[in-house]
């Protein structure tokens, strides 16, 4: 918003200093439709170039294996309209649902024991901080061996993936809130369970939900990782099946399918994290 | 799983392998070629649509969508296109860690202190001098930030680059050990690789701490 | 009150200093819808403080900062000794409200930095740095860094790198206000000192009334909605004497008038 403002007043200085003395609300509104406007047609224009680009390379071709935009988008269409798709994504869907689910419960409960007690701190809380940094694809080969090449592997590995941003930035989060509100509402009496659950806990749930948004995102790369590696079902498979019989459309189709939907799924996250904590943004990057 | 102590005892006699040598090679080689490639190309790009409007509107959404994007998913469409090898393997890592290196220097030459560039301008200073001397050092938290999370999401991404091609580096050592059920070995591998990364990670994060008083300051 | 001098609207001064120094004429400023500023005109007299007094919003940033040429007039013009104003000149030299010091570069080179933006060779801005950098009480701190330094000896490194590059005029924007209580009374004697010793024109934005009355030797009191200027007092209060400027009545007078005629403007 802010941002919006101060170059909507540039832009407003330049008109002026171009000859015109004053600025009715009348040309206001008109600059303003004007940048809505310029926004949208910006946005048709990166995606026309990108998507023209994708075109003329398939169609140069830039290599075997690369289909033109139209090829690739009317494969997509095929596979929506005989309703493999959807299919796909049912199985695809399952163990990114269940692994997201069982991180968030086990994720936030980890993280406020984690944030609230100092002893849980020191044991735990170097663990989750290695697991963030550290590659853990690697475990997959060692969770096939143990859970074998099933659901609740797939669903293992959403969870390990999803799991650590969740707990530290739940953990950071409770352990960082206000010292003043704190003893306010001490000082007016509260007990330790009102301060957690009418204090401690609103106050870290702008970052405890940014959290849970990035552990989603972190869960659709678990879930297509263990497709792709583990055994190929889902979204995967008409991935995998169609590089092996050489139908680039439909693969390119796939994965514009799966980034597709898990952008606008986390952007739709964003968007309601914006409205529920709208005031409240302090820019937490964690990753 | 095996106790820690073979594990330990397998990992002294394993860090001197060739197998292991020649994989960590690779490995190291593909992960700093894809950083170098991303910090080189993602901060003057950064940089460049933090100053210009016209540029940020058509890049930023796809910076956007990238960054969130399950990049997993594109690894097949580069192994079809750059093979089974190297290319792929880097081109991944830096894939994984361009994004927020674009967007954090984006951000940090969008949250310059307006007061520092009307300084700078009260003295006289040409678009040049406020190019170098106040745009770049200004921005250098914000670009380190972004640095490090992406120097971390690298090591993720060359990992997975590894797994899903899994006849080179670390990858196919793991496919190794795996097959051939040689837990001990699959888990001194595993340590190696989680130290070197949290020890990256912790080492950049000291870095962005030592000059963090310029935020402050800010 | 025969001691003020007073003048309503657009009016000049009934007994205007012969040397002005910076003059303001018809400035006005719009932001989109937003006037800032409306047909403003306003004399600074050669080497005496003026200051701009006025409740928030009342625009008196916006005019220090078109004086300076860091944002420009929607229409009228700004002149310094009698050249129009067209963008920052080595004329003027600004103190900024939150010190804008480099937080990585030391008190030397935050202080040397107008001039080696002018090209002044090392070893001669140095120098001159060195010696306001000892002027303004912070001998010792050359090679400290400003996270080191408290925010008084900060806007003092704004201060010294203002007067390091020897411009006839010296805009403060409310200097004072990221300073402490004690700090601030401190700088406000050695402002007085300033103006007598530097012979420079010091236009100083503050929205403390005995700020302005203790320090200046013209007040332009602003007032917002749409912004212009109310009146322009000049407080006669001996400074020289020695006595202490804040019992003085003449001083306790003229702030109590001047609250009285901004206490309706302010919500």
């Amino acid at each position: 918003m802010i941002r919006a403002g101060r170059s909507l007043a540039r832009d407003a200085g330049k008109g002026a200093s171009g000859g015109r003395p004053r600025v009715t609300a009348g040309t206001g509104r008109a600059i303003d439709a004007f940048r809505t406007h310029r926004s949208l047609a910006l946005k048709v224009l990166s995606a026309a170039i990108v998507f023209g680009a994708w075109e003329i390379a398939g169609r140069v071709p830039v290599s075997y294996a690369f289909p033109t935009f139209i090829n690739s988008m009317l494969a997509l269409m095929r596979m929506v309209f005989d309703g493999s798709l959807f299919v796909a994504y049912a199985e695809t869907l399952q163990p990114l649902v269940i692994g997201v689910a069982i991180s968030a419960l086990v994720g936030i409960g980890m993280g406020l024991w984690i944030g609230l007690n100092a002893a849980s701190r020191w044991l735990f809380s170097p663990i989750f901080i290695v697991m963030q940094a550290a590659p853990l694809a690697a475990l997959i080969p060692i969770l096939v061996m143990v859970y074998g090449i099933g659901l609740t592997s797939k669903v293992f590995v959403v969870c390990i993936m999803a799991m650590p941003v969740i707990v530290l930035n739940t953990a950071s989060a409770v352990a960082n809130t206000p010292g003043s509100i704190k003893e306010m509402a001490t000082s007016f009496m509260a007990s330790d369970r009102d301060v957690l659950l009418k204090v401690v806990i609103p106050a870290a749930s702008p970052i405890i939900f940014s959290g849970l948004r990035l552990g989603v995102s972190a869960g659709f790369i678990g879930a297509i990782l263990s497709e792709l590696k583990i055994t190929p079902t889902g979204v995967g498979d008409i991935i995998t099946y169609s590089r092996s019989v050489a139908d680039y459309p439909s693969m390119y189709a796939a994965i514009f399918s799966i980034i597709l939907l898990a952008v606008v799924f986390l952007n739709l996250l964003e968007t309601l994290e914006n409205r529920l904590f709208e005031g409240n943004n302090r820019g937490y990057v964690s990753d | 799983m095996p106790p820690l102590s073979e594990v330990v005892v397998t990992l002294l006699g394993l860090v001197t392998t060739p197998s292991f040598l020649d994989a960590l090679a690779t490995t190291a080689y593909a992960f700093w070629a894809g950083v170098i490639v991303a910090v080189v190309i993602g901060i003057p790009v950064g940089i460049l649509m933090g100053r210009s409007r016209l540029l940020d509107e058509l890049l930023l959404p796809w910076v956007n969508i990238f960054l969130s994007a399950p990049l997993t998913a594109l690894v097949p469409v580069l192994m079809v296109l750059f093979g089974f090898g190297m290319r792929t393997i880097i081109i991944t890592t830096t894939l994984f860690a361009i994004w927020i290196i674009i967007l954090n220097a984006r951000a940090g030459v969008k949250n310059i202190n307006r007061s520092l560039v009307e300084m700078s301008r009260s003295f006289g200073a040409t678009p040049l001098d406020a190019f170098f001397k106040i745009y770049v050092w200004a921005a250098l938290p914000e670009i380190l930030g972004g640095v490090r999370i992406g120097v971390i999401r690298a090591v993720k991404g060359v990992i997975i680059g590894q797994l899903l091609i899994s006849i080179v580096g670390f990858g196919a050592l793991f496919e190794l050990y795996a097959s051939n059920f040689l837990m001990a070995e699959f888990w001194a591998v595993l340590i190696v690789l989680f130290a070197l990364a949290f020890t990256l990670s912790e080492f950049l994060a000291y870095l962005e701490r030592k000059i963090a008083y310029y935020a402050a300051s800010r | 009150m025969s001691q003020i001098d007073r003048s309503l609207g657009r009016a000049a001064p009934a007994a205007p200093p012969a040397d002005i120094a910076v003059s303001v004429r018809g400035v006005s400023k719009n932001y989109g819808d937003v006037q800032a500023l409306e047909n403003l005109s306003l004399d600074f007299p050669r080497g005496q403080l003026t200051s701009l007094l006025g409740p928030s919003g009342c625009g008196k940033t916006t005019l220090l900062k078109i004086i300076a040429g860091l944002i420009p007039a929607s229409s009228g013009s700004v002149e310094v000794d009698g050249r129009p104003v067209e963008g920052p000149g080595p004329d003027r030299a600004f103190v900024f409200q939150d010190f804008a010091l480099l937080p990585w570069a030391s008190v030397l080179r935050n202080v040397a930095f107008g001039l080696e933006l002018r090209g002044v060779a090392r070893s001669e801005r140095e120098d001159r740095a060195a010696r306001y950098i000892r002027e303004v009480g912070l001998a010792g701190f050359e090679q400290s860094f400003p996270h080191e330094l408290s925010g008084g000896m900060r806007q003092r490194v704004g201060l010294a790198r203002a007067l390091s590059v020897d411009a006839d005029v010296l805009l403060l924007d409310e200097p004072f206000s990221a300073v402490d209580e004690q700090t601030r009374r401190k700088f406000q004697e050695d402002m007085l000192a300033l103006v007598e010793t530097e012979r420079k024109t010091f236009i100083f934005v503050t929205h403390s009334i005995e700020e302005a009355v203790y320090v200046s030797d013209q007040i332009a009191i602003l007032l917002p909605r749409p912004s212009r200027v109310h009146e322009v007092i000049r407080p006669s209060i001996s400074r020289g004497g020695g006595g202490n400027i804040r019992r003085d009545a003449e001083y306790l007078d003229i702030v109590d008038e001047i609250w009285a005629s901004l206490r309706s403007y302010v919500e």
